[in-house]
């Protein structure tokens, strides 16, 4: 009996090519706590050789303006999910007290501030898109948006580029 | 857990194929783990493979892709040059280590 010597070989199968699998993320939210989840899982779809698309559109502009994406702040008003009376979110400086705190427990694990979380997503082949109608609402150029931000598209250019893909929408 | 042989190396791995005992990992284990996933380990990916082997030790955990560029002073875009494609679970694998747990 020689079975053991002709047992394949237990290899992870890591496909070297992409794979073709697209996640396309819409990032709508302007809130330093629904900042994180595009970022976290378009960090994760890049990690995994998956090509990723963030179009970032209304309040989403909060993430890639440069003047307010070191800035974003976390309010527990209208948040019952904090479970603290709904009173005290109106008491003056909660809001900085709330966004002090939370920006804290992102640090604990490891986790970067916005900014730098953009430049991992770049690093990492991520592609960042700006909504043409935010901009001009906003009267904003790219030259005011983060420099990862690779243009200014409006909401059928980022249709099309995402042919095909899985979207999320935060 | 499966025992399996690579290159007259009697490892123990888990379904996936990683390592399961950290501890049967050498350096020349490490050749041919990265040769079964088309890697040919150069200087740089040495530099990483051993700051995973480092931080394991110290932090029982297997870094990140962030870890690794912070820590270990390997930036992203190059982890993802040395690594294609899924580069945190091939250094793992290469290292010997479990898959990351860490969401960043």
């Amino acid at each position: 009996m020689t079975t053991t010597e002709s047992a394949p070989a237990i290899v992870p199968q890591f496909d070297s090519e992409p794979s073709g699998r697209t996640l396309a993320i819409i990032c709508s939210k302007g809130t330093l706590d629904m900042a994180y989840p595009g970022l976290v899982l378009a960090n994760a779809a890049l990690g995994e050789g998956i090509e990723t698309h963030l179009f970032f559109t209304f309040w989403g502009f909060e993430m890639i303006n440069k003047k307010t994406m070191h800035e974003l702040k976390f309010t527990p008003l209208g948040n019952t999910a904090t479970h603290l009376p709904q009173g005290l979110g109106g008491v003056p400086w909660m809001t900085n007290v709330a966004t002090a705190r939370l920006k804290k427990s992102i640090a604990e694990v490891g986790v970067p501030e916005v900014p730098e979380f953009l430049e991992q997503i770049v690093a990492s082949g991520g592609h960042l898109w700006a909504c043409r109608m935010s901009a001009d609402m906003n009267h904003l150029t790219l030259a005011d948006l983060y420099e990862g931000v690779e243009d200014i598209i409006s909401a059928a250019d980022f249709i099309d580029k995402t042919d095909g893909a899985q979207l999320l929408f935060i | 857990m499966p025992v399996t042989t690579l290159d007259g190396h009697s490892i123990h791995v888990n379904d996936e194929g990683f390592l399961t005992d950290p501890a049967e990992w050498s350096e020349d284990l490490a050749t041919t783990l990265a040769a079964q996933i088309g890697i040919q380990l150069t200087d740089a990916h040495w530099q990483v493979i051993r700051f995973l082997r480092e931080d394991y030790a110290k932090t029982g955990e297997t870094a990140t892709i962030r870890r690794v560029s912070t820590a270990g002073g390997t930036p992203v875009k190059q982890l993802f040059a040395l690594f294609p494609q899924k580069p945190a679970k091939k250094m793992a694998y290469i290292a010997g280590l479990p898959k990351p747990h860490g969401c960043v």
